[in-house]
């Protein structure tokens, strides 16, 4: 699909290059018609790997879409989800039979936060590649040229942490850091064998401490809070003014204006097919940002590291936006000081998005006590939250700020079979992932040391990626 | 099963009812001396003290204050194992609200606890959440000596310090080696200097006595082993020294075993090289702070008898001085026969103490992994409790629930090794603190978030 559409490209433009050529030795001056560019330049070459039908029983399963099953019956093949149910649901012919007694199934994690491959384990200067931090706006990088496939990170939170997607974004030290990229956990030679096919872009956008300090501190803008809005905002009319010229180009054609890849990543923006996501921390800067988005004409998808979400929850409630969070992580900077443990159920509570999110290679390992925490802090608070519906925030949530709530997040039949099978309840410290499934292809088994990933970096090292 | 004891509490003039004693029944009784817990056990304080816990039944005095634990769990109080605790308010470009950085001139003779503010919102956060002593170490300068370290206490009051200058901190892996200059070789010589320094100063010191009288304005106010002024007017020192006197002096107590020495290294080479430290000097007290890569060498350092304070679940090589990463380092160093203790090691070690209680559960989860190493329940509650106070030396004092014990208790709301669970009671020396923080009464104020006649600045 990506490919024939490239080459698609790539054929508009030899015709293209031909039909200028003769306007001009006809002499009468007559518009070329428009050539399109190629959006997808870097497509996806993902391909799932085989699996066999599959039938989970007898286990209690999360659907992600609110519901619970005891003694409940998880159903895939093909790749995608077939059935979910209790105990009555038949299996396809020469399914494989899992017996789930005792056991968890949920979707597999989502984890909307990541620099997994961007900052890579080990964490030397030679992989350090999260943040271009030569200019303030920067929408022209794109976190999957940065991505290391062989971060050993990517391994731990499969087996560890039972994260299926990941979003991969640059850092912060930029109001506009660049694009981000959804990934599959899946292992491979390049970033385009594990890119979420069909997933849309992202924008990594920031307010707040960092990018003020990162060119404050080099006596250039923004070196405050009002620099950081006026640059957003100045590079947004210049966003406009450029779709303006596209706009016009493709319904009249003409000459080609000149690209730029900034300004085509916040085109892609005002379009609606790129979608914001803004590390902002504070209540009032996230306000600030909500009015920002009117004023330009975009949506944000959803706030990263929203320590004060629950302040403005409101806010978000009423302008569809997702929060991510963490459960409890507290003032290790001015704008996190604010932070409480029950952020996350009443961003919930409110009739907003929540999400619970790691931004760490550690914490991606362990979402799933994350959650725990913060719905016993919430239900102590007197917010009565279930299991299963707190596990919207795991995998549903989080696909539907990534724009991929119709491919996976909830175990709803068609969706990808993006399964995890948990050793006992997931909301419990002593639990762990068992198995796990990718579009149905069995990714780990914890009792088949065959079946998990050792990164390139870690073959032949001692431990070999903790799997000796 | 262990046979119940019956014991009867003698008071003193018992007559009337002694505010201090106190006693908690009906829970679920961990002592954190590594044993599994006790179903329906008694804890019972006097004094600030632990008079008795576990599987007994105590008649108590008349009027005795009687705590009810009934579906609760009760444990001795969260040890930080190596933490900068109480050293950092906000961590980052928030002047005036940490006390981290220690470049000036002096290196080893620095110490924590001046640096160390009660009043610091993690530490009240942190109390909150049942953590009620800490290892507080300083962070390195200039040099590979960071300074002397304290054990806290997390009390609501002003007295923070439990014991001062319990350790000296010293760097000898890769941030050693940075420290050094760039090499280890660099950071050995350092390290082999100072202690000759150290060694010098303290053979031509005079023991205290012998010295002459002094005039009142002259002498000491403060009286620890270490004070460098003990070592002052006729202890001569070599001309080619590296150490300011003070330094010099502080090394004094670690030379001769006073004072525990804490190691930080990663790598198993660099382990084995500490290890021969200790051979070379072995009067020094070695606790091996890290050692990510402990596992590859467990049998020598159990050998050696040297303890260890691990992070616990560190498992990515997140450096090259932590290729072998394994989260089951620590199951694999206790089952070698390794005394080891959880801490908070290149963490979020000024605040996030409290998710040792977490990670303490992820070890017990390990169990269950094929071809994972994890300890035991009852081991892995030791790991944050007993474990970091034996390792200096404090296993008499804190850490478990024991006869003669600091009376550090927490009534958890169930398993404490649960992220779920939440500390319900906070009991340090016998009293009882308050659990309230900043972030508590912001969840007040926001709780509801429709409008009212005032402002929520008028919440409070």
């Amino acid at each position: 699909m990506g490919l024939s559409k490239a080459a698609a490209a790539l054929a508009l433009a030899a015709a293209g290059g031909l039909l200028s050529g003769c306007a001009e030795l006809g002499g009468k001056p007559k518009s070329a018609p428009a050539i399109r560019i190629n959006e997808d330049p870097y497509p996806s070459t993902y391909v799932r790997y085989p699996g066999v039908p599959t039938v989970i029983r007898h286990a209690t399963v999360f659907d992600g879409d609110g519901r619970r099953y005891d003694d409940g019956t998880v159903v895939f093949a093909d790749g995608a989800i077939q059935a979910v149910g209790g105990p009555g649901l038949p299996a396809p012919a020469r399914a494989v039979e899992i017996d789930g007694t005792g056991k968890w199934v949920t979707p597999g994690i989502i984890d909307v936060h990541s620099h997994l491959g961007d900052y890579p384990s080990p964490s030397v200067e030679s992989l350090s590649d999260g943040n271009e931090a030569t200019s303030p706006v920067r929408p022209e990088v794109w976190a999957e040229h940065s991505v290391w496939p062989q971060d050993p990170g990517f391994s731990r939170a499969l087996v560890n942490g039972g994260v299926t997607t990941l979003q991969i974004l640059p850092g912060s030290a930029n109001l506009f850091g660049g694009r981000s990229v959804v990934l599959k956990n899946v292992p491979a030679r390049t970033v385009q064998g594990m890119k979420f096919p069909g997933a849309p872009y992202g924008l990594k956008m920031a307010c707040g401490e960092n990018p003020k300090r990162v060119y404050g501190s080099k006596d250039n803008m923004p070196q405050t809070r009002m620099g950081n809005i006026a640059l957003t905002r100045q590079t947004w009319i210049k966003a406009q003014a450029y779709k303006r010229k596209w706009d016009k180009y493709y319904a009249n054609g003409g000459d080609m204006p000149e690209r730029d890849l900034a300004m085509d990543t916040l085109k892609g923006v005002l379009e609606g097919k790129i979608l914001i996501h803004n590390h902002c921390y504070r209540a009032d800067e996230m306000a600030n940002m909500i009015d920002m988005s009117k004023e330009f004409g975009y949506h944000i998808a959803a706030f990263h590291h929203a320590v004060e979400a629950y302040k403005i929850a409101d806010l978000l409630r009423e302008n569809d936006i997702c929060a991510a969070m963490w459960a409890d992580w507290y003032g290790f900077k001015m704008e996190s000081y604010d932070a409480v443990k029950e952020n996350i159920p009443l961003v919930h509570n409110s009739g907003a998005c929540a999400m619970v999110h790691s931004d760490d290679p550690n914490g991606i390992q362990r979402l799933n006590q994350e959650v725990a925490k913060a719905l016993a802090d919430g239900r102590r608070a007197g917010i009565n939250i279930t299991d299963e519906i707190a596990w919207e925030w795991l995998s549903r949530n989080p696909a539907k700020a990534l724009g991929i709530l119709d491919k996976t997040g909830t175990l709803t039949p068609g969706k990808m079979a993006d399964v995890v099978l948990w050793n006992g309840n997931p909301y419990s410290d002593y639990t762990r992932p068992e198995r796990v499934w990718i579009d149905g292809a069995e990714m780990y088994d914890a009792n088949d040391p065959k079946r998990r990933p050792v990164s390139d970096f870690e073959l032949g090292q001692p431990g070999e990626g903790d799997v000796k | 099963m262990i046979r119940r004891l019956f014991v009867a509490l003698m008071l003193a003039g018992a007559a009337p009812v002694s505010a201090q004693t106190f006693a908690i029944v009906g829970g679920t009784v961990a002592l954190g001396d590594g044993s599994q817990p006790i179903p329906n056990g008694m804890v019972v304080v006097r004094d600030g003290r632990i008079v008795a816990a576990g599987d007994i039944r105590m008649k108590l005095p008349p009027g005795t204050q009687v705590i009810d634990a009934t579906g609760k769990w009760v444990t001795p109080g969260i040890v930080a194992g190596f933490s900068r605790l109480g050293l950092s308010e906000v961590d980052l470009s928030a002047e005036g609200s940490d006390d981290t950085t220690t470049n000036g001139p002096f290196s080893a003779a620095l110490d924590v606890t001046t640096s160390i503010n009660p009043l610091n919102t993690p530490i009240a956060v942190n109390r909150a959440d049942g953590i009620t002593r800490a290892l507080v170490a300083p962070n390195a300068g200039k040099s590979i000596f960071a300074g002397q370290g304290a054990v806290i206490d997390t009390g609501a009051d002003m007295d923070p310090i439990t014991a001062p200058r319990k350790f000296q901190f010293v760097e000898l892996g890769e941030t050693g080696k940075d420290k050094a200059g760039g090499s280890r070789s660099s950071a050995y010589v350092l390290f082999h200097n100072a202690l000759r320094e150290a060694a010098e100063l303290g053979r031509y010191a005079g023991p205290i006595q012998s010295r002459r009288r002094l005039e009142a304005e002259e002498r000491p106010v403060v009286r620890n082993p270490n004070e460098s002024r003990e070592y002052g007017l006729e202890a001569r020192r070599s001309e080619d020294v590296l150490l300011t006197r003070f330094d010099a002096a502080a090394l004094v107590p670690v030379l001769r075993g006073q004072q525990c020495l804490f190691v930080h290294v990663e790598k198993a080479r660099d382990i084995l090289n500490v290890l021969d430290l200790k051979r070379e000097f072995p009067a020094l007290k070695i606790v091996l702070v890290g050692a990510t890569e402990g596992w590859t060498v467990a049998d020598r350092i159990a050998r050696a008898g040297v303890p260890v304070i691990a992070s616990a679940v560190n498992d990515l090589p997140a450096s090259f001085e932590q290729i072998a990463a394994t989260q089951s380092n620590v199951g694999r160093m206790k089952a070698a026969g390794v005394h080891v203790a959880i801490g908070t090691i290149d963490d979020t070690d000024t605040r996030n103490i409290f998710w040792e209680r977490q990670y303490a559960g992820n070890l017990v989860a390990l169990q269950r992994v094929p071809g994972a190493t994890g300890v035991s329940w009852g081991e892995a509650l030791a790991m944050i409790t007993s474990r970091p106070a034996q390792a200096i030396g404090m296993g008499g004092e804190i850490g478990s629930l024991a006869a003669g014990r600091r009376a550090d208790v927490v009534i958890w709301s169930g398993d404490p090794l649960e992220g779920s669970s939440a500390a319900e009671a906070v009991f340090i020396d016998g009293v009882r603190q308050p659990l309230e923080t900043h972030q508590t009464r912001l969840l007040q104020r926001y709780r509801y978030l429709p409008r009212r006649d005032l402002p929520e600045a008028y919440r409070h």
